[in-house]
């Protein structure tokens, strides 16, 4: 899969409003396919709403969200998950008390054994399955390194292992596209590193494309390229990261409020 | 009391441990792995008791009932295929569960996707609305003078002193497979997504499941086991009324059953029942103000509290891992290498 060639995510005059405040104000965006794109801006710019809006957790006031050239907005959470696009949250909602691995067995889609009926008439094909998707589940904790902790409670991990864990529910799902919500807050140095290093290695070599909000300013022009600058609901700018960088649209909206 | 009056009041225990256990698993299926707050077992206890009830008993018959006028006398009906074996008793315990599954995919339906504490409104709701119904439907289950001579399983097959050790093998075997059966579902995938719901709805949702959908198969699943637990009562006291169903021994004590024997395990429903069950009736025996009903009563509810405070989990507690397959897999392992 080449890199950067065609738009995957596009979100057109995106609208939300909750009761009179507009979150999200006109904001078009789009994503390009194979690449690793930050979402910045500062607190209550609409990042997460509109990470919300696009996994059907929040339906449109008004506007289109596309992926893949297909509309997408108004569809419930679990049909977006099953168009190709998986997302992370700020604050890690693991399923505590259930294992890391059950945490990860959960997600892959079409599994035989969530349907009642096969439980009991073709057991064996369960069974089967199960086998694979366990297979599937400890390649990707071998990848985010969480093996040894994968009969654990998600609940016991520390912060920064249940950010590992919930990138890992996004890889096992098999996505085309990750949306990534602060995967770096509360995550210390040495497990930064590896965040790093596993999100690029997923765009890399599996094609996966990423979308990010992020507060860490170095991790996000390490990492991502292009950025897109959200402040008051609508997009102020994008670009390269020194682009952006040097956007005096930019420095307003991240410094403008500050006197002097 | 000589020893074989033990022994019978024994059996007629167990009976209703037995009965009691089958509840405990649909409500372990609603609020262990689920969540669902449902505090209107009494409503498909209820239902699942009439419902075999009507289906069995004969009707019209103005010598026995003025009212009622519905009687489907099942094994009348399904005599002609005798099989050797009182199949109309398999049938009403379907038919009990399935009349209790339409009604709990009704009500979820409604009520599944609003917040928790609309389905334990509704459920509450539902409980109460149903004893009302036949309570004034006079035609339908005789009003509040109940349903009485409900036929026996195999009646005729054994002398009356023995047909409670006849029955107490009926509920155990059914008891035995209803906790088969939900264990397979439960130890599946399926399962999985249950419990997942239960500790986050969202993750759950965002890991591509249809939370709703689940909830639903859930409350039908965990209400067609309370019908059948209903008709497994209705035929062995053999009769039902409107005050049969009262909240206390209809919908809290199976709760106190489930939580004391281990929430989100069904081994746990099913040992909590024996272990409840027994306290309930054993306390009966205890001397002066001890066997008053209201002591029993505060017995319950201490145990309850005892066990939240003390052992959280219940007895057995949860088990780690839901997923048979992986666990086989895991246990095959060593014997390997």
């Amino acid at each position: 899969m080449g890199r950067g060639n065609g738009i995957l995510l596009e979100t057109q005059v995106a609208v939300k409003d909750f009761d009179g405040v507009r979150a999200v104000n006109r904001c078009s965006i789009r994503v390009g396919a194979g690449t690793i794109t930050g979402l910045i801006g500062p607190n209550g710019a609409g990042k997460t709403t509109l990470f919300n809006l696009i996994t059907g957790f929040l339906r449109c006031t008004g506007g289109r969200i596309l992926f893949k050239g297909e509309r997408i907005d108004g569809l419930p959470p679990h049909e977006v998950f099953h168009k190709g696009v998986v997302r992370t949250f700020q604050i890690p909602r693991e399923l505590k008390r259930m294992t890391v691995m059950e945490n990860l067995m959960l997600v892959p889609s079409t599994q035989a054994g969530e349907h009642i009926w096969n439980s009991w008439l073709t057991p064996w094909r369960v069974s089967r399955q199960e086998r694979e998707n366990e297979t599937r589940a400890l390649e990707v904790l071998r990848f985010v390194n969480l093996v040894s902790l994968k009969d654990e409670y998600a609940g016991n991990l520390s912060t920064g292992q249940k950010k590992l864990l919930e990138l890992a529910r996004t890889l096992v799902a098999e996505p085309q596209m990750v949306l990534l919500d602060e995967p770096g807050a509360g995550v210390n140095p040495t497990l930064m590193k590896e965040l790093v290093e596993r999100i690029r290695s997923s765009c890399y070599d599996k094609g996966i494309t990423f979308l990010l909000i992020e507060h860490d300013m170095d991790l996000v022009m390490r990492l991502c390229n292009p950025i897109i600058v959200m402040s008051n609901g609508e997009k102020i700018a994008e670009g390269s990261p020194q682009e952006v960088q040097q956007d005096p649209l930019v420095l307003q909206a991240y410094l403008g409020g500050l006197p002097g | 009391m000589d020893i074989s009056g033990i022994i019978s009041y024994t059996t007629g225990v167990v009976i209703m441990a037995g009965i009691y256990a089958v509840f405990s698993l649909g409500l372990n299926i609603h609020w262990g792995y689920t969540g669902l707050f449902n505090i209107g077992i009494a409503g498909f206890f209820a239902l699942g008791a009439y419902t075999s009830a009507i289906l069995t008993t004969s009707a019209p018959d103005p010598d026995l009932f003025e009212d009622f006028k519905f009687g489907g006398d099942l094994p009348a009906l399904l005599s002609f295929l005798d099989p050797g074996i009182d199949l109309w008793f398999f049938v009403a315990l379907l038919a009990a569960g399935v009349v209790c599954g339409v009604v709990a995919l009704g009500i979820g339906f409604i009520t599944l996707r609003l917040r928790d504490d609309y389905l334990a409104i509704a459920t509450l709701g539902i409980a109460e609305s149903v004893r009302l119904v036949f309570l004034n439907e006079k035609w339908l289950a005789n009003g509040s003078k109940g349903l009485y001579r409900i036929p026996k399983f195999m009646g005729d097959v054994v002398s009356a002193e023995n047909y409670e050790f006849l029955y107490l093998v009926a509920v155990l075997l059914v008891l035995a497979v209803v906790y088969l059966a939900v264990q397979q579902v439960i130890k599946s995938p399926w399962g999985r997504v249950l419990k997942a719901i239960r500790e986050d709805e969202t993750t759950a949702a965002a890991s591509g499941k249809n939370v709703f959908s689940f909830k639903l198969q859930s409350f039908v699943l965990g209400a067609f086991i309370m019908g059948i637990g209903g008709a497994l009562y209705a035929h062995s006291v053999r009769f039902v009324a409107p005050i049969s169903f009262d909240p206390l021994l209809a919908t809290f004590i199976i709760w106190a059953m489930l939580m004391v024997g281990g929430s989100g395990n069904n081994k746990g429903a099913v040992l909590g029942a024996f272990v409840v069950w027994g306290i309930w009736t054993g306390t009966q025996f205890l001397p002066g103000f001890l066997s008053d009903p209201n002591f029993r009563l505060f017995m319950i509810g201490f145990l309850i509290v005892a066990v939240i405070l003390l052992r959280p989990g219940g007895i057995l507690g949860e088990e780690r891992r839901v997923s048979r397959a992986a666990q086989e897999r895991e246990g095959a392992a060593p014997s390997e290498l």
